[in-house]
């Protein structure tokens, strides 16, 4: 009997909890709800989900912006950048995040008009692992692009040897690693590898994943980067703030200037400044023009709808955007992500300002 | 007369029948519910691959492009790779696994029993990134500098055994396959061997046999279709494995004879191209090969069943 009761009250308890729950969901996900709400602080609770390179800073934003307004909740679920254009289709998130702009298929799909706000910038480096190198090895595009085409296949080829006087390069065989997994990282190092080699874009093309003429294939940064570093006389390319992190040695890449580049922060912010960025704020700026400008660097973007629809969440989202443009832009180097440089953030703010909750602007607080 | 039942009265007895009832109803509703879930998981996938069904037909499980960029999708090397890299694991594990319970059971002194069955367990608990970390740190820099050029050198007469030494590839793949299923084959495998009743080992005793025909003509005959399931257990970890086998197994749509050469799973191409896939074609196909892998591993389980019942039948 006793056993019998105390069953009965689990049962109640977790009917009790359940209940609980349904309330709270209701209070969370009100869609566009009244001008009547409670004159009390309430709880904001945002939803994102993409891209997964920029999330270290994403998620230290996030905390932040919570210190500072303990009202706002962001959450930020690392999906991949299909995923977050999916979700934001969808409108199952509040914004969605990705390395790539959306194609101009995905644009059609989306439900409304959806803006891309340039976040920050990051970088693809190429690193290796060679023995008895004193400097750091210097390679051309062109290159780079006949490594991964499978056409220069010795490290003493004179292509290279030709950039890299006086290091000792052997007759050893390049042994290629790319990332098997779809991944931002690879559709930015293919849309550099497209745009120096004619016959990369002929032969493979640009895309998050592709099919590599030769080499092995590597889950994610950590994958590529234990294979290179457990591998004699390989090449893989990783994101710059994983190489950066790691001490991996990296590249130093030709750029459109005839400079020989190291990935660095500055190097990559130079690489933003060399694009004019066009109304969309969504563009390409590997190969970029600009003497310090590293040639395999990209935007990461959130996406947000030009009409944010809820009266609460709307203006929440469009200040904490605000804040991540200005404030947040500070924290970028300390995790190896370069800040927008200030062009662009005044492309971003007007932009910001247009965004609208119905027929308001959603920045009207400010 | 004086039976329990009798004396329990008409209360507790309808008491006890509806009891039953209800249990027999929940446990048969917890069956269904599996094999209902399974059934739309496989409706869900044909929904979903319907786009590439239509495009490709036939040509998908033909061809051994895989493009996404140019949108041409073959799934044969996928399939190839998860069939053989399961099969090699099997190879390897198998042997193993029937030695160790056959010790852990019948020959290890009792008080190792316990502890050694105990490790066992413990590595069938390792969470597969673990193994695969493993894979790339230890065992692939291993093959490649020690295995692979002993392999080539004594058997590279075999198509097997050719082609540069990279370390990561399909033996590795089978290899951290094998590692992976033997803790599993092995602890199931010493359950039902315990479970064999002592009167057939004292039996065969009595009869004059020795302790390894007391295993061969008692213990594994009666414990075949136990030791049938362990294996299947065994390979069915192998084939739906992905993390580890991604690590180590090259990730190259390629079918190459030789166990050297890079190789792709179906499990690893889903977990490694669906979250950025793009594009409802791409996509279907992904889920297509989500479908294959639910028939080949219907069918991979069809012929191990077949095949261990042979190979295991009293004669």
């Amino acid at each position: 009997m006793k056993r019998r009761s105390l069953f009965v009250s689990l049962a109640l308890l977790a009917v009790l909890a359940l209940l609980g729950c349904d309330k709270k969901a209701q209070l969370t996900s009100e869609p566009g709800a009244s001008s009547a709400t409670p004159p009390a602080p309430e709880n904001i609770a945002l939803t994102g989900a993409g891209a997964t390179f920029p999330f270290p800073l994403y998620s230290k934003w996030m905390s932040q912006y919570h210190t500072l307004h303990p009202t706002v909740q962001i959450n930020y679920q690392s999906i991949g950048s299909g995923g977050g254009i999916r979700q934001i289709s969808a409108r199952t998130v509040d914004f969605g995040a990705s390395d790539s702009p959306m194609t101009a298929d995905e644009i059609q799909k989306a439900p409304a008009k959806l803006h891309h706000i340039p976040m920050t910038l990051g970088a693809v480096a190429v690193t290796y692992n060679l023995e008895g190198l004193t400097s750091p090895l210097r390679i051309a595009s062109d290159v780079l692009a006949d490594i991964y085409l499978g056409k220069i296949t010795k490290w003493n080829d004179k292509r290279i040897v030709k950039e890299n006087a006086g290091a000792k390069l052997k007759a050893d065989d390049i042994a290629v690693v790319y990332r098997s997994d779809g991944s931002g990282t690879t559709a930015v190092f293919t849309d550099y590898l497209v745009k120096v080699s004619p016959e990369f874009k002929d032969k493979v093309g640009q895309g998050k994943s592709v099919k590599w003429p030769k080499g092995l294939g590597a889950k994610g940064n950590e994958g590529v980067t234990g294979q290179v570093k457990t591998t004699p006389n390989t090449i893989g390319y990783v994101e710059l703030a994983y190489a950066a992190q790691n001490k991996l040695p990296v590249v130093h890449l030709k750029n459109k200037a005839g400079q020989f580049i190291e990935p660095t922060i500055a190097a990559v912010s130079a690489a933003a400044a060399g694009v004019d960025l066009p109304d969309t704020l969504a563009a390409s700026i590997t190969d970029a023009a600009g003497d310090t400008a590293y040639p395999i660097s990209s935007y990461t973007y959130l996406l947000v709808y030009a009409d944010l629809q809820n009266q609460k969440k709307g203006p929440a989202l469009a200040e904490f955007l605000w804040w991540a443009v200005h404030d947040g832009q500070k924290g970028c180097a300390a995790l190896n992500y370069a800040p927008l440089p200030p062009p662009v953030v005044a492309k971003v703010e007007a932009r910001l300002k247009e965004l609208k909750v119905g027929d308001k602007a959603a920045l009207a607080g400010l | 007369m004086d039976t329990p039942q009798s004396r329990l009265g008409p209360l507790h007895r309808s008491r006890r029948h509806r009891g039953d009832a209800l249990f027999k109803g929940l446990t048969a509703a917890f069956a269904v519910l599996i094999v209902v879930i399974l059934a739309d998981m496989a409706l869900e996938m044909a929904r979903t691959s319907r786009a590439s069904l239509a495009h490709f037909g036939w040509r998908f499980i033909r061809s051994t492009n895989w493009d996404p960029v140019r949108e041409q999708f073959g799934a044969l090397p996928f399939i190839y790779g998860t069939v053989v890299s399961s099969l090699l694991a099997l190879i390897l594990a198998v042997p193993i696994s029937m030695g160790a319970s056959i010790w852990l059971s019948e020959l290890a002194p009792v008080w190792l029993k316990t502890p050694a069955g105990f490790l066992i367990e413990l590595l069938a608990a390792v969470p597969s990134v673990v193994y695969g970390l493993w894979g790339i740190f230890v065992l692939c820099p291993f093959l490649r500098n020690v295995v692979e050029p002993l392999l080539g050198k004594t058997l590279g007469s075999l198509p097997l055994f050719q082609g540069p030494h990279q370390g990561f590839g399909m033996l590795a793949g089978g290899i951290i396959l094998a590692i992976m299923i033997t803790p599993t084959i092995t602890s199931v495998s010493r359950e039902v061997m315990k479970a064999v009743p002592n009167v057939l080992r004292e039996g065969s005793f009595a009869l004059g046999a020795t302790r390894s025909e007391v295993v061969r003509m008692a213990v594994l005959p009666y414990a075949r279709s136990g030791l049938v399931g362990a294996v299947i257990l065994g390979l069915g970890r192998a084939l739906g494995e992905t993390m580890a086998i991604t690590m180590v197994i090259g990730n190259r749509s390629e079918i190459s004879a030789s166990l050297f050469s890079p190789s792709y799973t179906m499990a690893s191409v889903i977990a490694n191209e669906f979250t950025e896939a793009t594009g409802d074609l791409y996509l279907a196909a992904l889920a297509e090969i989500g479908l294959l892998l639910f028939v080949v591993t219907v069918a991979l389980n069809i012929v191990a069943r077949l095949l261990v019942w042979r190979v295991a039948r009293p004669t």
